[in-house]
C-alpha cells in the first residue's frame, strides 16, 4: 500500500462521485473555475496529443482537480507528465505515485538521462545549471519525444512580471521558443489553436487566479496538498538567511553545520536544495490561507532560481522553461 | 469542529465578497500617467508583498521615470525589452481586490500598436479607464480609444483626468476638459461616463476622496468601479449554448460540454440544434458536483438530452423560441491585427464560439476614420484599422448579433498558412436569411452527368513559375484525355484575361481575386460533369486552398509544375523574364513577387529533369489510381 493512501484513495472516490462538495463557491472563484474548464475542453477539442505538466505542487493539485471536473463523467482525456530531477521532495514524489495510483492516472516521468550522466545536480552544479538542464532542456526532450502538440501548466499571471503579458494559448516554435513580442492577440474567449507540424502551444488554464484564489479554492473543494505544504518538525540548516531542509543523505553538511528540527513549511515546492522553508505553526490548509492572507513575502522569493538575475524568468521561458 | 474552522477560514478570505469580478481596461496616450495609476491601484490595496517593494524601489532608483521617488509604473513593466526602452509593448493583465469584489485590469499600451492590444484588452472588459493628461487635455487619441472601447461593447467609461497636481488642483481645467471629452463622444452611447479629477503619484481621488480638491463631490476612482456591473454576459438574454466538446465515456452517458454564454436553461426546457433544427428535451445537466437543476450564463456544464440527436462540436444549443440566425452571410465590424493587409476575397478560417469554418471578406463596404468617426472608401485593411465588411462563410453557422450576444457575435480571422490571428470581427447582421432563400435545385445533378460521361469530374490545378511548364503539359493531359473520350476543358491563364478577367491587373489584389474567378469558374465546369484542367501562376497557398475548398473531397488536385528558376529564365517561352529584368513588368512572380510552392502536391512534377510527355503521363496515371477515369 503506497504512501497517503488513505487521504488519496478518498479524494479519488469522491471525484468519481461526482462531488460531495459541502461549501458554496464564492461567485469570482466559480467564474475562474468556469473559465478554467472551458479553456481545458477547447484544448480536448483541438489538439491531437495534449498533456498535462504535474508538479505536484498546491497549483498542480488544483488544475488537475479543475481537469477532473471539466471530463467528468469522462476520465481525463490525456496523460499526465512530471518532469522529475532526482532532487524532489521524497513526499513529492510518494504523492504523486499514490495519486497516479487512486485515480489510475496515465503518469509519464521523464528524468534528463544526459544530465543523470553528467552529475548535474543543485549542489555542485549551482542551481541555474541544474534548472537548464534538468527542468528545462528535460522537459523539452518529454514533449519532443511523445509529441505532444498542447502542454498544460500551472502558472498564473500573478506569479511573476513577464508572466503577466503571456497568452493563455501561448505559442512555441518548434525549439520550444516563445517570443514575447510576436504573440497572437487573444480576444473574448476564442483561443487560436492553429499549429504547424513541431510546434506546440503551452496552456495556461489558471492564468487569470491569485495565490490566495488556489487556497480559498483548495478549501473549498478540500483538494488535499502534500504535507510539505503544512507546519511539521523538520531538519533544516540555515544558509544565506534560508532555511533548507535536509530531505535526505545527499545534502552536503558544510563544516559546523547540524540540522535542526524546527517546525517549518514550504510555500512552493520543488528540488528541496533550492526551496526555502518558512518558520510557521500552520498545520491545516486553513490556517495556512490566513497566513498567507497576512502574508508579506511574495511567493518567488521562496524559490532560490529567480534571484540569479532580474528578468531571469524572462529568459528562461525563451528557451522553454515553463 | 473543523468543517466550521473551515467555513471561518473563507468567509475571510473571501473578501472579495460578493462584488464578483470587474474587468476593466486601461487607455491613455504615453506619459498619462496609465502606469503610474495601476501600480497605484496595486499598492494602495494592498497586493504587494514587502520583498517586491524592495525590489522597486531599487529598480526606481535604476529606471525610474519619477525622479528618484517610488516609481509605481515599474511594476508593471514585465518584459525586459520594454524595462530597457521605457515603454509598455503589449497587453498585460493585473488582479488586486478590495474589501467589495475583485478586479482584472487589461493594461494596454498608449502607443503605436495601441488599437489592436487595447481591442483585445476591451473584449472582455465591463468597464473602461480614459486617462488624459490634465496639462495635455482631450487629444485626437482620446477621441479614438473612446472609440474602441465602444465598439468592443464596453459600456462604462470613465475620464480620469490625471495630474491635477500639476494644474494646481484647478476645477476651471477640469470643468472645461469633461465638457471637451462629452462633446467629442457625443455620437457613442454610452450607459455611463463618469469623469474624475486623479493624480496617479499623489494618491488623490484613486483610493479615498482628495483633501485637495473639495470642490469634487463624486466617488473616488476605486470606490466608482466598486459599483459598476461586474459582467459582460447577459443572463436574462436568450439561451446560447456553443458546445465544445462530446462527453462520452461509454455506451451509457452521451453529453454535450460546453459554457452557457447567454440566459439560462431549465431541465425540462424544449432545446433547438441551429442548423440541423433538431429540437429535443434537456433531460440532465450534469456536473462534476452532481446534477443541477438549471444553469445560466458563465456556468460551464454537461447537457444531456432527451433523445439520440446529431450534434457536434461547433454546433450552439438554444432555447426552442428565440433561435440564433443560421446564416453563411453576414456583416460585421473588422479590425484587422494583421502585419499582412485583409484582401477581400482570400480564405481564412473564421472562429466563432466553437465553430471554425473557411471564410472571406465578400466586400469591403468601407473603412473607417477613428478619428473623425466617419466612414471613407476602402479596398483593402491594413494592420489596425477597422471597417465594415460582408463576409461569407463555407456553410452555414450559428450568430447572433454582437450587441445582443457577445460570444455567438464575434470571431476572430486565422490565416490558414502563417496561423496567425490576423482579424477580429463583431457581427452586425445577417445578409440573407439561410432559413428561408435555397439554393434552387435541379433534378439533373453533378452526379448524373457525370455518370453519362462515365468519368469523375475533377480540377487538375497546374501551378508553378511562368516557363515552368504548366500550359504544355495540361495541353498534352487534356489532348490524350480527349483521344481517351473524356469531357474536357482547359481554363488558361492568358485566355482568361483576355476576356473574364480583362479589367484585372497585376497587384496583390488583383492577383487574388483573378484566381477567385478562375476558381469559381472551374467549380461550374466541374459541376456540368467535365474533367477541368488550369495552367496559373497561382503564387499564394490561401487562393489555392480557398479553390480546393470550393470542390468536394477528392475533386481537387494540385499539380505543382516545379522548375528551378534559372531554368525557367532560361526557357522563357514568351520574354517575360527579359522584361522583367529590364524593369518593364512589375510584381512578376519568382522575379519581384513571391511564390508560396505548395507543402503537399497531389502530383509533383519536377520538369528539369522530365520530358513534357513523360510528365503528361503521370498526370494521366495518378488520375487513373485516383479512379477519376472511370
Ligand atoms: N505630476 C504628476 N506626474 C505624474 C502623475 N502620474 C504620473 N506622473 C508622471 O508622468 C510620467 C509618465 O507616467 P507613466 O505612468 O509612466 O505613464 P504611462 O506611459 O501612461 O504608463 C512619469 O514621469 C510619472 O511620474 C501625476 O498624478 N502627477
Amino acid at each position: 500500500m503506497s504512501a497517503f493512501a488513505d487521504t488519496l484513495n478518498a479524494y479519488a472516490a469522491r471525484a468519481r462521485d461526482g462531488g460531495t462538495r459541502v461549501q458554496a463557491m464564492p461567485a469570482d472563484l466559480a467564474a475562474l473555475e468556469a473559465e478554467s474548464l472551458h479553456i481545458m475542453r477547447e484544448v480536448a477539442a483541438n489538439f491531437a496529443n495534449p498533456v498535462m505538466l504535474y508538479s505536484i505542487g498546491k497549483d498542480s493539485a488544483v488544475m488537475l482537480h479543475l481537469a477532473l471536473k471539466a471530463f467528468y463523467p469522462s476520465p481525463l482525456p490525456f496523460p499526465l507528465l512530471h518532469v522529475d530531477t532526482t532532487w524532489k521532495f521524497t513526499d513529492m514524489i510518494k504523492w504523486r505515485d499514490g495519486l497516479a495510483d487512486a485515480f489510475g492516472f496515465d503518469l509519464r516521468v521523464h528524468v534528463n538521462p544526459d544530465g543523470l550522466a553528467r552529475g548535474i545536480n543543485p549542489f555542485a552544479s549551482g542551481s541555474a545549471l541544474h534548472t537548464q538542464v534538468m527542468k528545462t532542456e528535460a522537459l523539452r526532450q518529454a514533449l519532443d519525444a511523445n509529441r505532444f502538440d498542447a502542454a498544460f501548466g500551472g502558472a498564473r499571471r500573478d506569479e511573476e512580471k513577464s508572466r503577466a503579458k503571456e497568452r493563455i494559448f501561448s505559442f512555441r516554435d518548434r525549439h520550444h521558443g516563445w517570443d514575447p513580442r510576436n504573440q497572437r492577440p487573444e480576444l473574448w474567449s476564442l483561443y487560436n489553436t492553429r499549429i504547424h507540424k513541431g510546434e506546440s502551444i503551452r496552456v495556461f488554464p489558471l492564468s487569470n487566479w491569485t495565490e490566495l484564489d488556489i487556497w480559498r479554492y483548495l478549501l473549498v473543494e478540500d483538494i488535499p496538498v502534500v504535507p510539505l505544504y503544512l507546519a511539521a518538525p523538520r531538519p533544516v540548516v540555515e544558509r544565506d538567511g534560508t532555511l533548507l531542509m535536509v530531505d535526505d543523505n545527499r545534502f552536503p553538511l558544510h563544516d559546523g553545520e547540524t540540522p535542526q528540527t524546527r517546525k517549518v513549511r514550504f510555500r512552493t515546492l520543488g528540488c528541496y536544495p533550492l526551496t526555502g522553508a518558512i518558520e510557521s505553526e500552520a498545520d491545516t490548509i486553513e490556517a495556512v490561507a490566513l497566513e498567507m492572507l497576512a502574508a508579506r513575502t511574495s511567493e518567488r522569493s521562496g524559490r532560490l532560481i529567480d534571484k540569479d538575475e532580474q528578468g531571469s524568468m524572462e529568459k528562461k521561458k525563451r528557451e522553454g522553461y515553463f | 469542529m473543523a468543517g466550521q474552522a473551515r467555513a471561518e477560514a473563507i468567509d475571510r478570505l473571501s473578501h472579495a465578497g460578493e462584488g464578483g469580478v470587474l474587468r476593466f481596461v486601461t487607455c491613455g496616450s504615453v506619459d498619462d500617467g496609465k502606469s503610474t495609476l495601476i501600480g497605484r491601484l496595486l499598492h494602495d490595496s494592498q497586493l504587494l508583498f514587502e520583498d517586491q517593494i524592495t525590489t522597486l524601489a531599487a529598480e526606481s532608483k535604476r529606471h525610474g521615470k519619477a525622479g528618484g521617488g517610488i516609481d509605481y509604473a515599474l511594476l508593471l513593466d514585465g518584459l525586459e525589452a520594454e524595462r530597457e526602452q521605457g515603454i509598455t509593448i503589449d497587453v498585460a493583465y493585473r488582479y488586486f481586490a478590495t474589501a467589495k469584489r475583485k478586479f482584472i485590469v487589461a493594461d494596454t499600451p498608449g502607443h503605436e500598436q495601441y488599437t489592436r492590444n487595447m481591442a483585445t484588452g476591451a473584449s472582455t472588459a465591463a468597464a473602461a479607464i480614459l486617462l488624459v493628461d490634465a496639462r495635455k487635455g482631450i487629444r485626437e487619441q482620446t477621441r479614438r480609444h473612446a472609440f474602441i472601447v465602444h465598439m468592443m461593447g464596453v459600456r462604462h467609461i470613465i475620464l480620469a483626468v490625471n495630474k491635477m497636481d500639476s494644474v494646481e488642483w484647478a476645477q476651471g481645467r477640469f470643468d472645461a476638459l469633461h465638457a471637451e471629452f462629452m462633446a467629442a463622444i457625443a455620437s457613442l452611447d454610452f450607459d455611463s461616463v463618469t469623469a474624475i479629477p486623479i493624480s496617479a503619484r499623489e494618491g488623490d481621488n484613486v483610493i479615498a476622496a482628495s483633501p485637495a480638491m473639495p470642490w469634487y463631490n463624486g466617488p473616488a476612482l476605486l470606490a466608482h468601479l466598486e459599483t459598476l456591473p461586474a459582467t459582460v454576459r447577459d443572463v436574462d438574454g436568450p439561451f446560447r449554448f456553443p458546445v465544445q466538446w462530446v462527453n462520452r465515456p461509454d455506451q451509457d452517458f452521451r453529453g454535450f460540454s460546453g459554457t452557457v454564454v447567454s440566459g439560462s436553461v431549465r431541465v425540462g426546457d424544449s432545446v433547438t440544434v441551429a442548423g440541423s433544427g433538431a429540437s429535443a428535451v434537456l433531460a440532465r445537466i450534469v456536473t462534476a458536483d452532481g446534477d443541477r437543476e438549471a444553469a445560466r450564463a458563465g456556468e460551464a456544464v454537461t447537457l444531456v438530452l432527451d433523445r439520440e440527436t446529431d450534434i457536434a462540436r461547433g454546433d450552439v444549443i438554444s432555447g426552442a423560441r428565440d433561435r440564433p440566425e443560421v446564416t453563411d452571410q453576414f456583416a460585421a465590424k473588422l479590425l484587422w491585427m494583421g502585419e499582412d493587409a485583409l484582401m477581400p476575397g482570400r480564405s481564412y478560417l473564421l472562429k466563432s464560439g466553437t465553430a471554425t469554418v473557411p471564410a472571406s471578406v465578400s466586400a469591403l463596404k468601407h473603412r473607417i476614420d477613428i478619428n473623425t468617426y466617419q466612414p471613407v472608401p476602402a479596398t483593402k485593411l491594413e494592420l489596425n484599422e477597422i471597417g465594415l465588411a460582408n463576409l461569407s462563410l463555407s456553410y452555414p453557422i450559428a450568430t447572433d448579433a454582437y450587441d445582443a450576444v457577445r460570444e455567438t457575435g464575434s470571431f476572430i480571422l486565422i490565416d490558414r498558412f502563417t496561423n496567425q490571428t490576423v482579424g477580429a470581427g463583431m457581427i452586425e447582421f445577417g445578409l440573407r436569411r439561410a432559413q428561408n432563400i435555397h439554393r434552387q435545385a435541379f433534378d439533373v445533378t453533378k452526379t448524373d452527368r457525370a455518370r453519362i460521361k462515365a468519368q469523375k469530374p475533377t480540377l487538375l490545378w497546374f501551378t508553378g513559375l511562368s516557363g515552368a511548364g504548366k500550359s504544355t503539359v495540361a495541353n498534352l493531359v487534356e489532348q490524350q484525355l480527349a483521344r481517351a473520350g473524356h469531357h474536357t476543358y482547359t481554363l488558361d491563364g492568358d485566355n482568361v484575361r483576355h476576356g473574364l478577367n480583362r479589367d484585372l491587373g497585376f497587384t496583390e489584389a488583383d492577383r487574388v481575386e483573378n484566381i477567385r474567378r478562375v476558381g469559381e469558374v472551374a467549380k461550374l465546369f466541374v459541376d456540368a460533369g467535365l474533367i477541368v484542367t488550369t495552367a496559373f501562376i497561382s503564387p499564394f497557398r490561401s487562393e489555392r486552398q480557398a479553390v480546393r475548398d470550393l470542390l468536394e473531397q477528392g475533386e481537387f488536385l494540385e499539380v505543382f509544375v516545379d522548375a528551378p528558376i534559372e531554368v525557367c529564365m532560361e526557357r522563357d517561352p514568351k520574354g517575360l523574364y527579359e522584361k522583367a529584368k529590364a524593369g518593364e513588368i512589375k510584381n512578376f512572380t519568382g522575379f519581384d513577387s513571391p511564390y508560396e510552392a505548395p507543402d503537399n502536391p497531389d502530383i509533383h512534377l519536377e520538369t528539369a529533369d522530365l520530358s513534357p510527355e513523360d510528365a503528361a503521363a503521370r498526370v494521366i496515371e495518378a488520375l487513373r489510381k485516383l479512379g477519376r477515369l472511370g
